[in-house]
């Protein structure tokens, strides 16, 4: 089966920013990609040339077979967007808001009206269906807003940055939608900040920095490919940590890390949870009191750091730096 | 579904989209039919007592200035709910829609035309309040109101060309005021321009807002054979010239403003 989305070089710039620089992209039919990185990595960008809102200045992309720039009429027909900025009508009752997606989809009216109840109802709406959306929640809109996407059945879905702004409960909610669309073999490639996010839905991410893929696997494999597991060991004074330093030592199979201020060390192992049992075993036979210790696998945080570095300083893309400014 | 069918229902669509909100938004409703009472009451009162004109009441020869001084101010209220969806992001969602391009700004325009019947309305039941009245045949009348309507469609799609091109909604307002302040004012709408210095009476009398006010006035028969009639070409043909700017207004800016749509998130 050909894959859902292709794309192969993309480049955008700027002026002197270049916003992609070699984008490359495949995603497999019935799968969700997550494309993870830092503000003004290019991910908003990718998700906007995908859905042929941006003509990129080289390379080519596809997405259900259709190129993005000559076939976007047709290709428009076959996909669902939702943005980061929930785009419903506020003086239109939600109902309302669909119903026109779906005749603008040319559903026909009555289609258009039985798929917009369909949506509510789904997305737990039905109860503010015939209300303004100006009182909707954040959560609220935002599930409308995905409604919105789903409204023509769309084979490939795109989502930029669904969760931003939404506080965690909302948030939960709205990922337990996405993975039950998952569920039913959409497509959907997802862009997201939130490295959360992507371990919970995404079968495949790719580490996007600087306009470009810098790591492509499942999370496990990209934790794998930062080292395997670690023994996390807190302790309730400064003058214990080099205490435990020089118990641990010897299991070390790579650099330990001690982070003096939060009072813990962190020691990449090579034997699970045996490398725990010798752990305890040495510190006990120390002495040492410890706070707290545990053995864990690297979290996508760290991959994400150890690969894109602190970029929090860094300026945002041009096309989010409009966006925020609007 | 032919490319023709489609640009239409979508307009459609587009259209039922903006008529609706018009209805749910009060403020924007409220500002087109308040703000004309208070403009005619302001005028016929304040400045109906003390300008005098041969052969005609200050309020018959004011209305139909009232008329397009309106119809420019709520022209303004299109580019500005452009704005405001440019920059909700409600555009995007659009253009990723397998919908005729142009169905957002003919849906927008076609859709304030509630809003312009609206304002005209409430402001000739005003003027006949204060003592304006049509003498002329109903079909002219008619004529007036239509011409009307037409200057205020062509204007919309002015104000949307602005729109686009500015983006902001605040950047918007200042802009659009600035240039309709002197468009207004130095037109015939309150004064003769037989009295303006020479070259602000040649803007004055080629100004498009002065030319329809000439067509009206003619197609309501509010003016008076005892007032100075004007000499340049647009207002002594004032019918056909109003439509000409009318049409040549939309020629040049309905395309502009497709354009700059097809380019406002495209960046």
């Amino acid at each position: 089966m050909p894959p859902a989305i292709t794309a192969e070089g993309l480049v955008k710039k700027y002026g002197d920013v270049v916003a992609l620089d070699g984008m490359d992209l495949s995603v497999p039919e019935g799968t969700v990609f997550g494309l993870l990185g830092p503000n003004g990595a290019g991910k908003t960008t990718t998700a906007r040339i995908l859905t042929t809102l941006l003509k990129p200045d080289a390379g080519r992309a596809t997405v259900a077979g259709f190129d993005v720039v000559t076939d976007a009429p047709r290709l428009r027909a076959r996909i669902g967007a939702s943005g980061q900025y929930a785009a419903v009508d506020d003086h239109l009752t939600g109902a309302e808001n669909l119903e026109m997606v779906g005749r603008l989809y040319h559903l026909g009216t009555r289609r258009s009206r039985q798929r917009a109840r369909e949506l509510l109802e789904r997305f737990d709406l039905t109860g503010a269906a015939d209300r303004p959306v100006q009182g909707y929640s954040g959560g609220m809109r935002r599930r409308l807003d995905l409604a919105g996407a789903l409204v023509a059945d769309p084979p490939v879905l795109f989502l930029d940055e669904p969760t931003t702004g939404l506080d965690p409960r909302a948030r939960a909610g709205l990922w337990d939608v996405i993975s039950e669309l998952v569920a039913g073999g959409t497509t959907v490639l997802l862009t997201t900040q939130y490295l959360e996010e992507a371990d919970r839905l995404a079968d495949t991410i790719a580490v996007v920095d600087h306009g470009r893929v810098i790591a492509l696997g499942t999370a496990d494999e990209l934790k794998d490919d930062l080292g395997g597991d670690r023994v996390e060991v807190a302790v309730t004074g400064a003058a214990d940590l080099e205490a435990v330093r020089r118990a641990l030592a010897p299991l070390a199979a790579g650099e330990m890390r001690v982070d003096a201020a939060a009072l813990r060390l962190t020691v990449p192992v090579a034997d699970g949870a045996a490398s725990l049992t010798a752990a305890l075993g040495r510190l006990a036979a120390e002495g040492v009191t410890v706070r707290d210790a545990g053995l864990r696998r690297p979290t996508l945080d760290e991959v994400f750091l150890s690969l894109t570095g602190n970029r929090a300083a860094e300026p945002a893309e041009p096309a989010e730096i409009e966006e925020y400014s609007r | 579904m032919n490319a023709l069918r489609t640009a239409v229902a979508d307009g459609v669509t587009i259209t039922r989209r903006n008529v609706l909100k018009i209805r749910r938004a009060p403020d924007l409703l409220g500002g087109v039919i308040t703000l004309p009472i208070v403009i005619v009451l302001l005028f016929a009162y304040v400045f109906g007592s003390m300008i005098e004109l041969p052969g005609m009441s200050y309020a018959e020869y004011l209305i139909p200035g009232i008329f397009v001084q309106s119809i420019v101010m709520s022209g303004q209220i299109t580019g500005y709910t452009l704005t405001q969806d440019l920059q909700k992001g409600v555009f995007d969602r659009f253009r990723t829609l397998p919908m005729a391009p142009s169905a957002v700004l003919v849906g927008q325009t076609v859709g304030d035309i509630v809003m312009n019947v609206t304002s005209i309305a409430t402001m000739a039941l005003m003027g006949l309040v204060v003592g304006w009245r049509v003498h002329t045949a109903p079909h002219e009348a008619a004529l007036g109101f239509l011409l009307l309507l037409l200057f205020a469609y062509a204007f919309s799609w002015v104000t949307a060309t602005v729109a686009l091109a500015l983006r902001k909604p605040e950047v918007f307002n200042n802009i659009v005021t600035t240039v309709t302040m002197p468009l207004v004012f130095l037109s015939n709408a309150y004064v003769d321009t037989t009295r303006l210095p020479g070259p602000l009476q040649a803007v004055a009398e080629w100004n498009p807002v002065s030319v329809v006010i000439q067509a009206v006035r003619e197609l309501f028969g509010n003016t008076s054979a005892a007032m100075p009639a004007p000499e340049a070409w647009p207002l002594r043909h004032a019918v056909p010239a109003a439509v000409l700017w009318s049409l040549l207004l939309l020629v040049v800016f309905a395309p502009l403003a497709t354009r700059l749509y097809g380019r406002a998130v495209s960046r």
